[in-house]
Parts: structure tokens; sequence; C-alpha cells
């Protein structure tokens, strides 16, 4: 995969097969190559047979829930994961977040928005390289995009690490919410600020010793967050 | 004069009622004991007047001398005078009225009369001393006895008994009040209970009912007033039900119309890539086919929006926004930059910050500023005001402005003000979603006219601290 390029592997799981065949040929000319799959079940087969670049998930899924099934791929995979919900339905936009899904679009869902967000997550994987960070026990590699906790490697999804990049590039310094969306999420000024504080949460789970006291990734009350200093 | 409740009338109706009663017939028998007694006084001093002078008669010599009357005098007591022409044995105190004389002189019998001399009660006695001659006929003998008795023991009594009724009638008040209060109180009851009923009905309060008891006009009151409580109720509950249907059908029907919407807005993007190289009249038909289902997408959308509001699923996300960058980036976002001048009043500080939500927001200011430009003309701007406790949005545009019977309308919803023009590019709702935006954060939106130019003017209001 060349993600410069915008060639991009998805797995699109849909319910609908009319709606799974019109995102399949409009995400087909931005240029990816789009599998599908028409329930949970089918959805996870998939993806264990031939690991995607990214994942494109209905949350309103007959069987297994779109929630669910984002909780098993994130048992056992770090692929993004880009969520397709209803206007107006927190419930599943907090269930979906708190399931690790790395972003979400409404519906009905412009495909040159979705495909925007593909790329945005996709380019997350790749970053300026400036070396090798190290704060206390965690060493981040910038260049081989890699995370280790005393020693030991830290599996963190692309949105993920980018977060850790974005806050590590400058200790001390506070990120607002909004500002970090830009940043990390590419979203406009309306970004949704619950993808932030879920993705902290997730990241926090992973490499701080105590989430609820975390020495890494501090939250600033009233503004936003900021990483150490350690 | 402000007229007494209906206890208080209740109470002083009963109390008098009961007082006068009590009064009476204490009075009355007051009266009558009063009359026996002063009766039987008189009779029993008459009698035994009548006893000494009958007991002394007989022995008299006639024509009596002066002596003769001073023994009868002795006999009858102190306070009498006896006279027999020209003689007259003991005082005269005056108090014998001529008339009493004469009735005496004249007649055979014993006359009495009673008077009042020196605030004292007096019965004056007189009778004429009678000789019986031996075949049995009676003649006046021309001797005259007055005697003149003490009634203030007699008067004294009867006043006793007045006393006694008047403390009868007395005593009857503070039992009556306790009495008329009880039964105010036990009448008064049920029209309370119903009170209460009716003010909580009012309140809209639909279960709220009174047990009706017994069988009186009150009880037939207050089953009427449950009668008419269950059928408001009744058509209350259909009226919501009939409301609550439509719109969960309304809620329905956009729901099922996203999928379909979805994948038409997917598959319109690969039409309108792909026009160049049509015919003129197919490439127009898939403009068209385009345009109409981004206007679709947009009316479900505002619908779906409306329907939570109805359903009372409308959520706030609250953070603080800064209203200056929330408006250019809504203006921003629309391309609306160089159409809209965005000006904030003097004095207000340079960041206004308010606790709202961002994305409705925005939705209240695109609603508003597109109406502006849709409907309005140039220039239209947008004011920021604040004070401590709100802020204010005001939309203004150089157009006609409102006409006065639109005024009331504009944020109903689907309203068009020009009934020819029903092709706006609009989806008629978004004025209404700006209100209901707003009452969602505790503010509101109201429309009216700019005095001097004439345009329209649309202020909305949000309070800085959310709700």
């Amino acid at each position: 995969m060349d993600i410069l390029d915008g060639v991009a592997a998805i797995l699109l799981i849909e319910d609908d097969p009319l709606l799974r065949r019109g995102l399949q040929l409009a995400l087909g000319r931005h240029g990816h190559d789009v599998r599908t799959a028409g329930a949970g079940e089918e959805g996870l087969r998939e993806l264990r047979a031939d690991l995607p670049d990214l994942v494109v998930l209905d949350l309103m899924l007959p069987g297994v829930d779109g929630i669910e099934v984002c909780r098993r791929i994130r048992a056992t995979s770090e692929v993004p994961v880009i969520m397709l919900t209803a206007r107006g339905d927190d419930f599943d936009v907090v269930g979906g977040l708190a399931a690790g899904a790395d972003d979400y679009v409404v519906k009905p869902a412009q495909p040159t928005v979705l495909d925007a967000r593909i790329r945005a997550v996709l380019r997350r994987a790749a970053g300026t390289a400036d070396g090798v960070r190290v704060h206390g026990d965690l060493r981040i590699d910038t260049t081989a995009l890699t995370v280790s906790l005393r020693g030991g490697p830290v599996a963190l999804t692309p949105t993920e690490l980018r977060l850790l990049l974005t806050l590590s590039r400058a200790p001390g310094r506070v990120f607002s919410r909004q500002q970090l969306l830009e940043e990390v999420w590419e979203h406009d000024y309306l970004g949704d600020s619950r993808l932030v504080d879920n993705c902290v949460q997730r990241l926090r789970a992973k490499i701080e010793a105590s989430a609820a006291n975390p020495e890494y990734v501090r939250t600033v009350r009233g503004f936003g967050y900021r990483f150490g200093p350690v | 004069m402000r007229r007494l409740g209906l206890r208080a009338r209740l109470v002083v109706a009963f109390v008098l009622v009961t007082v006068l009663g009590a009064a009476a017939a204490a009075w009355s028998s007051a009266g009558s004991a009063s009359a026996a007694l002063v009766t039987a006084t008189q009779a029993r001093l008459c009698e035994s007047i009548a006893g000494q002078v009958g007991a002394v008669a007989p022995q008299l010599t006639y024509p009596p001398d002066q002596e003769a009357l001073d023994r009868l005098r002795a006999a009858v007591g102190p306070d009498t005078l006896v006279t027999y022409r020209g003689l007259r044995s003991g005082t005269d105190n005056g108090l014998a009225t001529g008339a009493l004389r004469a009735a005496v002189r004249n007649g055979d019998r014993l006359v009495t009369q009673r008077v009042t001399a020196g605030d004292r009660p007096w019965l004056l006695v007189g009778t004429p001393v009678m000789i019986t001659a031996p075949d049995g006929t009676r003649t006046a003998s021309g001797i005259e006895v007055y005697a003149v008795r003490d009634l203030t023991a007699v008067e004294a009594q009867i006043d006793d008994l007045t006393r006694s009724a008047a403390t009868t009638a007395a005593l009857a008040l503070p039992l009556a009040l306790l009495l008329a209060l009880l039964a105010a109180g036990s009448v008064l009851r049920p029209v309370r209970t119903l009170r209460d009923t009716a003010r909580r009905l009012a309140a809209g309060d639909l279960d709220a009912r009174s047990p009706p008891r017994g069988a009186d006009e009150l009880a037939e009151l207050t089953a009427t007033v449950n009668e008419m409580a269950e059928s408001v109720q009744a058509s209350m509950a259909a009226m919501r039900r009939m409301q609550a249907d439509a719109r969960r059908f309304a809620a329905d029907v956009s729901h099922e119309l996203r999928t379909p919407l979805s994948t038409l807005t997917a598959v319109v993007e690969v039409l309108a890539a792909t026009t160049d190289g049509m015919a003129p009249d197919a490439r127009e038909s898939a403009q068209l086919a385009i345009t109409e289902t981004h206007r679709l997408v947009r009316l479900v959308e505002d619908l779906m929006e409306v329907s939570r509001f109805d359903a009372g699923t409308a959520h706030l996300r609250v953070e603080e926004v800064d209203v200056a960058g929330a408006v250019r980036d809504c203006l921003r976002a629309r391309g609306w930059l160089d159409r809209v001048e965005l000006v904030a009043a003097d004095g207000v500080e340079s960041r206004v910050v308010l606790r709202a939500d961002r994305r409705r927001l925005d939705v209240m200011v695109a609603n508003l500023v597109g109406n502006a430009l849709r409907h309005g003309a140039p220039p239209v701007r947008v004011h920021v005001r604040a004070d401590p406790a709100w802020v204010w949005l005001e939309v203004t545009d150089g157009g006609p402005g409102l006409p006065e019977h639109v005024l009331p309308h504009v944020f109903d919803r689907f309203y068009k003000a020009d009934a020819a023009r029903t092709r706006t590019p609009g989806s008629g709702l978004g004025l209404a979603i700006a209100l209901e935006n707003a009452r969602l954060h505790g503010g509101d939106v109201t429309a009216g006219n700019t005095g001097a130019g004439g345009g329209a003017r649309f202020v909305l209001r949000l309070p800085r601290e959310g709700v």
C-alpha cells in the first residue's frame, strides 16, 4: 500500500446491499480497493482472512451489532476503524468510541467527506521523523513509529500514536481539544471533542501506570491536555 | 365591602339563630315565671289583709269610734290607714290614689293597685269593711282600710330570674359558636376538597379527583367535576397519542429515508464526475438529480432534527465557545465570509465566551444568516452584543423587511411568506430549528424589522452560562 498515492485496502461492513454497493463504487472512484461484508460475523471473517488498511463499519448491523464488532476488532488488531452513524444517535457514537473506533461519519455520508476522513486516518501512520524521544520509562521512536514502555513494545492504533506524537512533540505545552482535533483528526471547527477524550483514555490505559493519576498525558482542566513534563 | 367567606357567613347565621332562640326561650320562661310570682304574692297579701280585716270587723261597734279604727289598723299591721267618714287611723302616705279610693268607696270588694314610689315597687290594697246582716245581706259599713305592702323582695326574685335567663343565653353563645364551627367545617370540607381538586386540574394534574361522599348536592357536584376531569383527561390522552403517533411517523419516515438517501448521496458523486461525456439533456438530468438529492438530504436531516426536538431527545453538548470565532468559522465553512459583515458592538470585550453546544450554535447562525441571504438583500450583517448574563447575535439585512402579517409565522414549520415562491432552496425548517435550538439553550430568537432601512432583523439571545 502506498498511502501517498491514496490506494488503501478498505473493508466496508454495511448490511444494506444497495448502500454497500453505492459506497463501494464511490470509494472505488476515490482510488480505494474496497472489499465488503454484509454482516458483523462476515466482516470479522474477512478481517482475519486478509487484514485491510482500514475498516468502515456501519453501527446499525443485524446480528452482532457494530459496537460489538468494533470491540472484537480491537481485541486482536490496531487497524483503524471509521464508524457510520446516524446523527443525534449519541448513544452509538459514545459506545463506538469507547469500543475503540478512531473516527465517525454521520449518514448520509458524502463519499468525499468519508474519503477525507479515511486519508486523514491513514496519514496518521506516516509522520515527520525526528529521532527517538525518551520520557521516563516511555520510549517513542518517531522514525520506526514504535513505542515501548520499560523496554516492552506498546501496540498503539495510528490515531493513538499520532496523539502521543503530537503531545510529546512539545512536552509541557497545553493543547486544546479543538487543536488536537485539527492536528490529529484533521477535523474542521465542528469536531467532536469526545473523540479526543476517548482516545486519551485508551492511550492512558496502554502507557500509564495509573489511569486515574496519569504521568504522561495529563488533563488541564478547562483547557485540554498536555504531555508531562516527566 | 369585601364579602364574608362562606364559612364566616355560615357561622354567623348559626350563632345568631342559636343565641336568639336561647334568649327568646329564657326570656319568655322568665317572663311567665315572674307573672306567676307576682300574682301569687299579690293574692297572698290580699288574702292576709282580707283575713285580718274579717277577723276584727265583727267585733266592731257601729258607728265606730277612733279607738275601734285604731284596733282595726293595729290588726292589719303597719303601713295601714283606716278611715270612717271624718275619722282616720294611721298615716296617709299619699300612695292611695283617688281612683283607688273611689273604687273602694263605691264597690264592695277588695281592690289592688301596684305603684312605684321612691324607686321601690309597692302593692296598694284597699277594702271596704262589710257588715253582714243576720239575713245574710252585706252592706258597706263606711269603714275603709288601705294597706301598702312592699314588693321589693318579689321584684328582686324576678330580677334574679331575668338574670339567669340572660346568663343561659350568654352561656349558649360559645357553645353555639363551637357547634357552628363544627357544622360549617363538615359542610365546607367537601367544598374545600373540591376546590383543591379543581385547582390541581387547572394546574394540569389531570389525575386529580375528589371522592364524592353522601348523596347531597355537593356529592353530585363532586361527581360532575370528576366526570368532567375524566373526559378532559381522555381527550388529552387521545390528542397526545395522536401527536405522538404523528411524530413517530415523521421520525420513522425520516429514518427509513436515510439508507436510500445514503446510497443516492454515494452514487450521485460518481454521477457528477462523469457528466462531462454525456449528451446535454442527459447531463442536465444528471445535474438535476444531483441537486435534488442534496436538497432531499438537507430536508430529511432537518426533519429528523425537528423530530428529535418533538420527541424531547435533543441533547446539548455544552462547551466554552468564542462567539465571534464560531460565527466566523460558520461563515467561512459555507463560503459566506465575503457576503456577510461581522460586527462587534462597541464596548464588547474582544472575546465573548459562551457556554453552548458548538454544533447547534453553528446551525443557528447558519440558518439565520442563510435565511437573510436567501430572502433579504445585502448588506447582511451579524452583530455580536453581550452583557454579563446574555449574548445577542443580531442578523440584519438590507431588504424590504418582513410584512406585518408574516411576523407571527416566520418560525412556523414550512411557512412560506410568499405563496407563489414555494421552491426556495431552504428546507422550510431552518428558522423553526434555530428557535428550537435557542430554546434548548435557554434562550430565544425574535423576528422583527430594523427601524430605518426596514430590513429584517432576527435576534438570537443565549445565556452565557448555558442551561
